[in-house]
């Protein structure tokens, strides 16, 4: 009896043991990056174009931006691969990180229910939409997870004046959740939300939502990516990390960013400006 | 209706299909729970017994420690887990963030009070039934623990269980410090949180599953493989 327990017990560390890959680690990498960037799809495409190129593995953890640059500021990622303009450039006035430089951008995109109580269809302008949702009290499906679309939300509510948070009682919907969930909310309300256009496209719970406004150049989404500053975490892998920002930002890097397509759709629009060494 | 079919659908086309990719996340899963329930009942076992035979004082409140962790939040364990692995925690210079090694010691955390306060309550049940003849004889602690256990090896396989249940079936930890990373990190449930934000319900609940089939096999397997040894050796 007692040889059957041992077989049974070593049969079990065993089968634990086989069932984690035993091959040699290639080098790689830890990314904070966005939800946008990992639910659009984008990541699946680019990166093992990366891979293949230096031999580096990406091994991206994908949150909010304001969480992304939260695993930065600890020191538990390489680079930082977010869309918060001002947030990024706190997070470098800290101290946190370094090197910003700028990959590319999308577009968010109002995304509302066909039957469109609030009548803000085929508009261009965001804060004039979001002012006729108030109005009419239609379901508004919020972020509320400090990431940059969320950040980008609040911006918009501010240039219209109002306080959602304030004279937002039973039409505001607070969700503290990322986009894939916030749209599935939205979905199932009927409701408006904020979204960038990437994971919109590649979102397939789409119920009777559709993209309501867009087209206005205040809706323009911009994406940054940093180093995790080196001199405060000695951990940080410093020449990959700035091979991963430097392939990015190359001609290599940046035409993989616009050949990326959903339904011939272009996802994101590639802008890294030359290195200035 | 319509979605469970195309789950069930999804699901199928899944199994069928043989996919790498699914291959390593159910092998990933499994190797990271298995581990941990491992380490859990290494653990927790011979606790449980010590609880249930060792009279000393505060044993009462022990006891009820052990029982309400049963419920610790696995997101509130997570956090816990990731300050402490964090590069600006204590724990920093492991480097074990964001590593599979991090996930088996959330989960490890969680599972180790379940197997203990099941284990605590059979060996009770025996020691009410044998005390006196261990005590007779003048049997050490520690050999009266591993004789008990012994002896309800059968009622304990309950305890492992149930703690297999518990560490397969989570994921707000291993969601924290594992970081849901492609290929590295991502496990059944991990990749079910992702599915559903992608708003592809169909191979969410498809992932949903083959998770709940192959919780049913280790069930199952223990279960069988338990009538058999009872046969040999009743």
């Amino acid at each position: 009896m007692i040889p059957l327990l041992r077989a049974a017990a070593i049969g079990w560390l065993l089968l634990s043991a086989a069932a984690f890959p035993a091959v040699a680690e290639p080098p790689f990498i830890t990314v904070a990056s966005t939800t946008s960037t990992e639910e659009s799809g984008l990541f699946g495409y680019l990166l093992p174009a990366f891979t293949k190129e230096t031999g580096i593995d990406v091994r991206v953890v994908a949150v909010g931006t304001g969480q992304a640059l939260k695993i930065g500021e600890r020191g538990d990622c390489d680079v930082v691969f977010v869309h918060d303009r001002p947030a990024e450039l706190a997070f470098l006035e800290h101290g946190f990180g370094i090197d910003r430089r700028e990959v590319m951008y999308n577009d968010f995109v109002l995304i509302g229910p066909a039957s469109d109580p609030a009548h803000v269809d085929r508009g261009t302008d965001i804060v004039a939409a979001l002012r006729k949702i108030a109005d009419a009290k239609a379901p508004f499906v919020a972020r509320g997870d400090d990431s940059g679309t969320s950040k980008a939300e609040l911006r918009f509510w501010k240039e219209a004046g109002l306080d959602p948070r304030t004279i937002g009682a039973g039409w505001y919907r607070d969700t503290g959740s990322g986009m894939g969930p916030t749209l599935n909310t939205a979905a199932a309300m009927d409701g408006y939300t904020l979204s960038d256009r990437g994971t919109w496209l590649n979102f397939k719970n789409r119920q009777n939502l559709k993209i309501v406004v867009q087209g206005d150049r205040r809706l323009f989404n911009q994406y940054g990516v940093m180093l995790v500053n080196p001199a405060r975490y000695p951990s940080v892998k410093q020449d990959l990390g700035y091979k991963f920002i430097n392939w990015l930002t190359s001609p290599a890097g940046q035409k993989t960013i616009a050949d990326y397509k959903i339904n011939g759709e272009q996802l994101f629009f590639p802008d890294a400006k030359p290195a200035t060494g | 209706m319509h979605d469970i079919a195309n789950a069930l659908v999804a699901a199928w086309q899944l199994v069928l299909s043989g996919d790498p990719t699914l291959l390593g996340i159910v092998s990933l899963s499994l190797g990271i729970s298995l581990t941990a329930v491992f380490l859990a009942s290494c653990i927790g076992l011979p606790l449980g017994a010590a609880l249930a035979i060792a009279p000393f004082p505060g044993r009462n409140a022990a006891i009820v420690v052990v029982n309400a962790l049963m419920g610790l939040p696995p997101v509130v364990v997570g956090l816990v887990v990731y300050l402490a692995l964090s590069r600006s925690g204590p724990l920093g210079g492991l480097g074990l963030l964001f590593t599979p090694a991090a996930m088996v010691i959330a989960q490890v955390i969680l599972v180790t009070p379940i197997v203990a306060a099941v284990a605590r309550q059979i060996v009770e049940d025996l020691w009410r039934e044998y005390a006196e003849l261990y005590l007779f004889d003048g049997v050490s602690r520690v050999r009266t623990i591993c004789s008990l256990l012994w002896l309800g090896r059968f009622s304990l396989t309950t305890a492992v269980l149930a703690g297999a249940g518990r560490a397969v079936a989570e994921v707000g930890a291993i969601l924290i410090v594992g970081g849901n990373i492609a290929g590295v990190t991502r496990t059944m449930t991990t990749a079910i949180a992702l599915e559903t934000s992608r708003g592809d319900l169909a191979l969410a609940l498809g992932l949903g599953i083959i998770l709940l089939a192959l919780i049913f096999l280790i069930n199952g397997t223990a279960h069988f493989a338990g009538q058999a040894v009872k046969r040999v050796a009743p």
